[in-house]
């Protein structure tokens, strides 16, 4: 493996008579590449162990013999090398002229042509196709693709650098590839010639990516424009909180999004994308996007103008406004939109709407995190950068699957691992991080406190805590200690269901392992206890001084793609944008001043709030925007009743969705293809989002739909473009003053980021935290609302797959993605199963309290018995029918990882 | 991984872990193998392949998937092993191996007529195996032993300067 961890080290290299200044231990092809010297090179990627497969990057090296491969030689002082002698420029003549023999060279209907190595060395090394004859392998015959929707192998375009299978062994580290054969016959295959779909193939294209000519390509991309056809546009992906950079290729002759592609080097991705960014875009061009605004009448929906929609939204809006008050009227702003839309949709709220009444479903994820961290430490965020992962000695992660929900965070950590990490996987399920930890802890859901308290606890005994941090940085420890005693190891041991030993060993490979960094998700927050979960792990980061540092921290992995954004821009009922507290006089005036009005003073509430008012018929109007709340919260049944006694509602959506068909409005969006702005990812960083294509019929950009509301109702709002949106945003916000699009115009920048001189914040809490002092919190241990009992024996959680992405309207519209998972499924553990005698794949009946479903049961032993754990991606299969409402004390997020239920043979 | 699955060309059942419930008793010689050789890791995969193939006379598709859900090897670097080295089969063998040289120097001195004739006497296609378990019948390259052409080797034995009928007289004397 080729990671060298040197840094500022360099050599002098003397490369066709210049002096080049080269990284100690880089290649000396990276070298030459990096001062701007060309060297033709088929096999080589920077992310990859080099293996001089394909000699065309040949080099003279004085004093040596022969011709060298330079992606395989290291920098070494005083090396002189020739790049374009005579002799390598004849032999890579002479090696082109036999791969092309070996290649079916049809440049005219390729669908790689004007963006193939290949033919860019050909043409330049004028090598002859005719030199030799052809025995190219035959095209057409099946291979491990045939039944893929996702990429297709052609053989006889294969020029066997074996990137491919390097990509997916090293980096992806899925193994579901390799070179079969030998001699002439070799080819790319999975093992015993599988269909890729049975593979371990986890559908992310990097395989495509990489392949130099058109032998893997993206199969649904071919015959819908040639490489030099398609224009490419840089923007963020619209899934996870990662915020991949990645290129839509488009045709502009089509106005269509031909496939997605990603360039080495960028930053947080490096290139990589999952299947999800790779794959997922078919829904911008479904022809089941809303194109037309829509009114009820009589029940039905009936086409209309804009000009009418927005007179109608206007006029109720304000009505119910003025004559029920602040509380009847409530806003949801979308973690799926930009920054500059929910900046515009808190100040719809609270200009117009006049009311605090503003939410985004963090409350439905990482509300816990917000909130718990902001007490802790004084700031929510995760708190070291996706780059700084690969050099933390032991990861800590606990209630986190990154290489499903996260995987390009889950690639840096593969990273780390093979640069020899240590691992600590708490998850009551064998996730791929489990399977591979050094320790893995497969504890009982909802006993997270018990276990970091015995943590804890074990740690002081051990003297293996930070005296002098807790001293200088931290206070109320003493209350905080006083609570550990309850929670011994042997406690611990039992309630969590987990061997004594192995919390021992945890505590102790967190604390010696310095760099040590928590990871974590919402196996964290998605409980009653949530923001206790959160405030321990703050504790324990506290305790142990393993914090504040490159490497180091406490990272809540964000689950969407800018719900750090929506939060940030203050789309939430107790602040403003860059978390200025809405209760703060100064910040007040601040904002009364930029807005004109004067800001509401009703307290707010969240969604879990919005939706109980509605039941209890106290919320009459409700906006909402970029959310299908009737599938993503808890007890769908009970909220489904509870919305539909909403007087009236707005729905704001690409798509027809459970909610929007209760609305009694529907305005046509556009999606993240369709327009410009900004996201947050979850390392704080804000990065561009570019508009690719044209939107479907009349569907307008948010920002413009949320100005034009607001001006309906009486707040005049418009702006030229969403970069007028941001510039006001930041100048009323002292953590992102500092950014403007033209700083992240290449590479996005990590707020805090307060002057338009500073580089942007990698990682929080340096030498003092956000707050001041760290502030201990005595953390108890309290079990979920609903605990498994006689009827109800077993514990259901759930949560989400590699494969689709929560409600999963956006990602099932693509082939690929439906052909891998095309329905629910619920996992058991094989003893469970036995005793009720169903073996793997069979159906079996989920029932909890709120309602049942059939779905297909996986049998092995991934869960822990007594455990089942479901997706909540399929719509015909709503797992949230079987979720409980019970919500956490402090952010009323739902309890989504831990219900009773029972399982039988339907 | 978790669907039972159907090779895209009619390739074998692959053995997806747990209750699949497709595994014959078979898989105690696996069991027997890894138990001797272990801990097992990459760097074993020869000799593990070696004996996996002495055992089962070839290398069955579900015992590769169960062999690599226990050990961690990947099926795909197995695989690539396995379709390296000439040595491994992944479909059943006989017990004997016809090689048929189809070599230039063979070649012109008749090595087809012998290998239609062995091909006819046997009842089997080129690469195949006799639905008795007796022979599997391959084309190699060169032999080595052009001054004996047309050559046929029979397990370890070489048979030179053959005619269509001395072949078949050879090979009746297999069981
Ligand atoms: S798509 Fe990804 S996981 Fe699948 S074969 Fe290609 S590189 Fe491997
Ligand atoms: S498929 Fe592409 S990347 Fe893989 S070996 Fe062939 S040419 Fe190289
Ligand atoms: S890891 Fe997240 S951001 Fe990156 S491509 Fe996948 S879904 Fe998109
Ligand atoms: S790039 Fe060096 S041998 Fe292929
Ligand atoms: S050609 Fe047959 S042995 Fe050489």
């Amino acid at each position: 493996m080729k990671e060298n961890t040197e840094k500022g080290n360099t050599v002098l290299v003397n490369i066709d008579g210049r002096e080049v200044a080269a990284t100690v231990g880089s290649s000396l092809l990276d070298a030459a590449l990096a001062a701007g010297i060309h060297i033709p090179h088929i096999c080589h990627d920077p992310r990859l162990t080099p293996t001089g497969a394909c000699r065309l990057c040949l080099v003279e090296i004085e004093g040596e013999r022969g011709f060298q491969t330079s992606c395989t030689r290291t920098v070494a002082q005083g090396m002189k090398v020739r790049t374009q002698t005579e002799g390598v420029r004849a032999s890579r003549k002479n090696t082109l002229e036999l791969l092309l023999s070996e290649h079916c060279v049809d440049c005219l209907t390729c669908d790689k042509d004007g963006d193939c190595l290949l033919q860019d060395y050909s043409y330049e090394y004028q090598a002859d196709k005719a030199r030799f004859p052809n025995v190219a392998p035959a095209a057409g015959e099946p291979n491990y693709t045939t039944e893929s929707f996702a990429l297709e192998y052609d053989p006889s375009k294969c020029v066997r650098c074996q990137k491919c299978v390097r990509y997916c062994q090293e980096v992806q580290m899925a193994e579901a590839i390799t070179m079969a054969n030998r001699g002439g016959s070799i080819e790319v295959s999975t093992g015993i010639g599988i269909s890729l779909n049975e593979s371990s193939c986890e559908l992310c294209g990097g395989c495509v990516n990489v392949c130099p000519t058109s032998a893997l390509y993206d199969k649904q991309a071919k015959g819908l424009g040639r490489s030099k056809d398609l224009k490419k546009v840089r923007t963020t992906c619209t899934y996870c909180g990662v915020g991949c950079q990645m290129d839509f290729n488009v045709n502009p002759k089509t106005n269509r999004i031909v496939r997605v592609t990603s360039e080495v080097g960028c930053i947080p991705n490096n290139g990589s994308l999952c299947v999800k960014g790779k794959y997922a875009f078919d829904f911008v061009h479904s022809p089941e996007r809303l194109t037309t605004p829509l009114i009820k009448e009589n029940g039905e929906f009936r086409e209309a103008t804009w000009d009418e929609a927005l007179a109608l939204v206007g006029k109720r809006m304000t009505e119910i406004r003025d004559q029920h008050g602040p509380d009847a009227i409530a806003f949801l702003s979308s973690s799926r939109c930009t920054n500059e839309e929910n900046y515009l949709m808190q100040k719809l709220a609270r200009t117009a709407g006049r009311t605090n009444n503003i939410d985004q479903c963090a409350t439905t994820c990482h509300g816990p995190s917000v909130a718990g961290l902001g007490e802790s430490l004084g700031s929510g965020a995760m708190t070291n950068a996706i780059v700084e992962i690969e050099d933390v000695q032991t990861l800590f992660l606990i209630g986190a699957n990154p290489t499903e929900a996260h995987p390009i965070v889950g690639l840096a950590m593969k990273k780390a691992l093979r640069k020899g990490a240590k691992l600590v996987v708490c998850d009551p399920r064998d996730t791929w991080m489990a399977k591979r930890a050094d320790i893995h802890i497969k504890h009982k859901p909802g006993t997270d406190n018990m276990l970091i308290n015995a943590m804890m606890g074990y740690i002081i005994e051990k003297n293996l805590h930070d005296p002098k941090f807790v001293e200088e940085r931290c206070e109320n420890y003493p209350a905080f200690l006083e609570n550990l005693k309850g929670y011994t190891i042997e406690k611990a041991a039992e309630e969590c269901g987990v061997p004594a030993h192995l919390i021992r060993e945890a505590a102790e490979m967190y604390a010696k392992g310095t760099p040590s960094s928590i990871f974590y998700t919402l196996g964290i927050t998605e409980h009653s206890c949530g923001t206790n979960n959160v405030r321990n792990l703050a504790n324990l980061a506290m305790l142990t001084g393993q914090i504040g540092k490159r490497s180091s921290g406490i990272n809540p992995l964000r689950g969407q793609n800018n719900v750090q954004g929506a939060c940030d821009m203050g789309a939430m009922h107790m602040a403003l944008s860059g978390y200025q507290k809405v209760t703060d006089p100064a910040v007040r005036a601040k904002f009364e001043a930029a807005w004109g009005v004067t800001l509401p003073t009703n307290v707010g509430g969240r969604v879990t709030d919005f939706m109980e008012h509605a039941g209890e018929g106290k919320l009459k109007a409700f906006y909402c925007f970029g959310e299908d709340p009737i599938r993503s919260e808890p007890n769908s049944t009970k909220l489904a009743e509870d919305m539909a006694k909403i007087d009236f509602l707005v729905s704001q959506e690409i798509f027809m969705t459970e909610t929007a068909k209760l609305a009694d409005v529907i305005l046509p969006a556009t999606c993240f293809a369709e327009k410009d702005g900004t996201f947050a990812n979850t390392e704080r960083r804000i990065q561009r989002v570019r508009k690719a294509v044209d939107a479907p019929g009349q569907a307008r950009p948010d920002w413009q739909i949320i100005s034009q509301v607001a001006t309906a109702m009486g707040y005049p709002m418009s702006y030229n473009d969403p970069g007028e949106i941001y510039d006001e945003m930041a100048a009323l916000s002292p953590n992102f003053a500092g950014i403007n699009y033209e700083r992240i115009d290449k590479v996005g920048i990590q707020w805090p980021c307060p002057t338009k001189e500073h580089p942007g914040t990698p990682f929080l809490h340096a030498g003092r935290f956000t707050r001041g002092l760290g502030l201990f919190q005595a953390i108890p241990h309290t079990p979920p609302v609903e605990v498994p009992d006689a009827e109800y024996p077993m514990i259901l959680s759930t949560g989400r797959t590699l494969f689709n992405y929560n409600i999963a309207n956006m990602t099932r519209k693509t082939a690929a993605i439906e052909h891998k998972q095309p329905e629910n499924f619920v996992e058991v553990h094989r003893d469970d199963a036995a005793a009720i005698g169903i073996k793997n794949g069979d159906m079996v009946k989920v029932e909890t309290r709120r309602g049942s479903l059939v779905v297909k049961a996986h049998v092995a032993r991934k869960v822990r018995p007594g455990m089942i754990w479901m997706a909540f991606h399929h719509e015909e299969s709503n797992t949230n029918l079987l979720t409980n409402d019970a919500f956490d004390t402090t952010t009323r997020t739902g309890e989504y990882k831990a219900c009773s239920a029972r399982i039988s043979k339907p | 991984m978790t669907e039972v699955s159907k090779g895209h060309a009619g390739e074998p059942h692959v053995h997806r872990g747990e209750g699949c419930g497709c595994l014959a008793a078979d898989l105690a010689k696996a069991e027997e193998i890894l138990a001797e050789l272990s801990p097992v890791d990459s760097g074993d995969l020869i000799p593990l392949l070696q004996r996996l193939q002495d055992a089962y006379g070839y290398l069955p598709a579900d015992v590769l998937a169960e062999v690599s859900e226990r050990t961690g090897i990947p099926l795909s670097r197995m695989y690539g092993v396995i379709t390296f080295y000439t040595q491994f089969s992944t479909t059943p063998r006989g017990r004997h191996t016809i090689r048929c040289c189809t070599g230039t120097a063979c070649h012109v001195r008749g090595a087809k007529d012998v290998a239609e004739a062995l091909l006819h006497e046997v009842d089997v296609e080129v690469g195949g195996t006799t639905a008795d378990g007796r022979f599997t019948f391959e084309n190699v390259a060169c032999l080595g032993t052009c001054f004996l052409a047309p050559v046929v080797m029979v397990d370890d034995e070489y048979f030179g300067q053959l005619t269509p009928a001395k072949a078949r007289a050879i090979v009746k004397n297999y069981s």
